[in-house]
């Protein structure tokens, strides 16, 4: 095990599906520890009844089927598709109509879907998923990227709601690659995964929606600033040791080290 | 949520294994397949199908990724590269006029031997080459933090005089290894230079590619190639090494600073495109105040109105 997730933080990101069938097919044994350890790209489907699309993931998936967050349908059709109780399906629709408004506001487009369901011990959990093309064919505002992709993946655990407060536990993953083409400059070319974890106590009467919300937009900007600043430097400061540049040719002074 | 089906599939075969191996070998990134190599032998628990594949995979991916090794007289640094390969494991230093006898899977340089007089191009063209390696080596030592560079004659080699066409191929490698830091990276560069002796021009084509990985708690990885073009006239062996090297020196500064613009378009422009740093309201998302969403859906249902 320790040796396939060695791997997976060594092959190229944009190869990450690739190998992480390699490795299933290598270790059967070790199927869910993988796919419990190593997330996958998302793929949308289009909801016809609702018109809508939305994003599947291993939370709303039953047999080969996935659970649609918009008319609570499998796709294809289940007969016996496990869905949320009536009390759970209204946080659920809640959280969705919501994490919609905030997908827009950062993303600009996008899909995203909120899937909650009780875990082992029923307490409540829930994941939230993004899907952004931001290619200049997709969703891509400014035209910038002649491929660029954003797949995030929140997922929630709720514990212990004692003395108004709950007690939530976040994992999340964000998957990203983004190309730009020109040609005097040939393409450059990002790609990259990394996961995190925050926990945090928050009190119950703003409610499960809110208190999940506002942990997933801190650590979205966390990971989008680490992206930004930490790994993308990393990789220029690698380059300009490689070929050091001369006086005046950077475009912003390299960190001190 | 549901439970994956114990897909207990088939044993793969040997065959299968070995192919799989090879993939993840090749796709190892710069200065990391032997760390990739450790753990592939350890996920295959099958050393016969791990031999089989480190065995094709390593001499693929010394050629590509321009594997520099120390020749064991001290004479210098061999290029493992298709340009010098004159069998699976000798390749030819054109600049020391030796071939190296390489372990390829140890990624070492075992012993040296003198190139034949068929290995090497004739004086005529070694009068060309020979001031190019100089003034290239000048400007790798000058430009690259631990760069080596070869320049290979692959055509023409036995011209003996003027008018005719031949060809050199220049490769630059530099590559910088640093796993205490999560860190590794490696420029390549590839240099096609054509000299139309009977149209008094060489031509220059160039493929430059280079890459970083920094992996700590994570897995980014920065991929980039740009291939150029130019020209110039054919002139004296030792001018025209100047002018050659002055042109790939003056693309591959270009494309550094390209590189240096893309990182510098990164976050305000090019990732906005994925995920903006504010929403566009800039301000943080109102989490409080979302109640007035789920009302405002509830009347815009209650009117008709809704999505």
């Amino acid at each position: 095990m320790e040796a396939a997730l060695d791997l997976m933080r060594r092959m190229p990101p944009r190869q990450a599906e690739t190998a992480l069938s390699a490795l299933l097919s290598l270790l059967p044994h070790h199927a869910d520890n993988l796919l419990s350890q190593i997330d996958q790209p998302l793929q949308a489907l289009f909801d016809a009844e609702s018109g809508k699309e939305f994003v599947l993931c291993e939370y709303n998936r039953d047999a080969d089927s996935y659970r649609s967050p918009w008319s609570n349908k499998y796709h294809p059709p289940l007969e016996d598709g496990p869905l949320p109780s009536d009390d759970l399906r209204k946080l659920e629709i809640e959280a969705n109509d919501i994490f919609s408004v905030y997908r827009d506001q950062y993303y600009e487009g996008g899909v995203s879907s909120v899937y909650m369901w009780k875990d082992d011990s029923d307490c409540i959990a829930a994941c939230f998923v993004i899907k952004k093309d931001g290619s200049k064919s997709a969703h891509g505002r400014r035209g910038y990227l002649q491929e660029g992709a954003w797949d995030a993946i929140h997922v929630i655990e709720v514990r212990s709601e004692v003395d108004g407060t709950a007690h939530y536990c976040l994992t999340s993953t964000v998957m990203l690659s983004m190309t730009t083409e020109s040609k005097s400059s040939g393409t450059f070319s990002l790609s990259g995964s990394i996961r995190r974890q925050m926990s945090l106590d928050l009190p119950l009467e703003d409610g499960h929606v809110c208190n999940m919300g506002k942990m997933i937009e801190e650590m979205e900007g966390k990971l989008r600033n680490s992206l930004d600043q930490v790994y993308f430097g990393k990789t220029r400061e690698m380059i300009c040791t490689l070929r050091p540049p001369q006086d005046g040719m950077l475009a912003r002074p390299l960190p001190q080290r | 949520m549901a439970d994956r089906d114990e897909g207990e599939g088939p044993e793969i075969s040997g065959e299968q294994k070995k192919e799989i191996a090879k993939w993840l070998l090749t796709n190892a990134p710069a200065g990391e397949i032997q760390y990739v190599a450790k753990d592939v032998r350890s996920v295959l628990m099958d050393d016969v199908a791990y031999e089989a594949a480190a065995a094709v995979a390593f001499p693929i991916y010394n050629k590509a990724h321009l594997l520099s090794l120390a020749m064991p007289d001290r004479s210098g640094d061999v290029i493992i590269s298709k340009f010098g390969e004159i069998d699976s494991e000798s390749f030819l230093d054109p600049r020391t006029a030796q071939v190296a006898i390489v372990d390829h899977v140890k990624q070492i340089c075992t012993k040296v031997r003198p190139a034949t007089d068929e290995e090497l191009p004739c004086s005529y063209i070694e009068e060309f080459r020979a001031p190019l390696d100089a003034e290239l080596c000048k400007y790798v030592d000058e430009t690259y933090s631990k760069g080596t560079c070869a320049v290979y004659c692959t055509k023409g080699k036995d011209v003996e005089g003027p008018g005719a066409v031949f060809e050199f191929t220049v490769a630059i490698s530099a590559t910088r290894q640093s796993p205490q830091n999560f860190c590794n990276g490696s420029w390549r560069s590839i240099w096609i230079v054509e000299f139309k002796d009977d149209l008094q021009v060489v031509e220059l084509k160039g493929k430059l590619q280079v890459g970083a990985h920094y992996f700590e708690e994570g897995n980014v990885q920065l991929d980039s190639t740009n291939e150029c073009k130019d020209s110039t006239m054919v002139q004296s062996p030792d001018d025209s090494a100047i002018s050659i090297a002055n042109i790939i020196r003056h693309h591959e500064t270009e494309y550094m600073a390209s590189l240096e613009g893309s990182y510098f378009n990164l976050p305000d422009t090019t990732f906005k495109d994925l995920r903006r740093k504010l929403p566009v309201t800039r301000t943080l998302f109102p989490w409080h105040s979302t109640s007035q969403f789920s009302l405002t859906r509830e009347i815009s249902k209650e009117l008709g109105i809704g999505k």
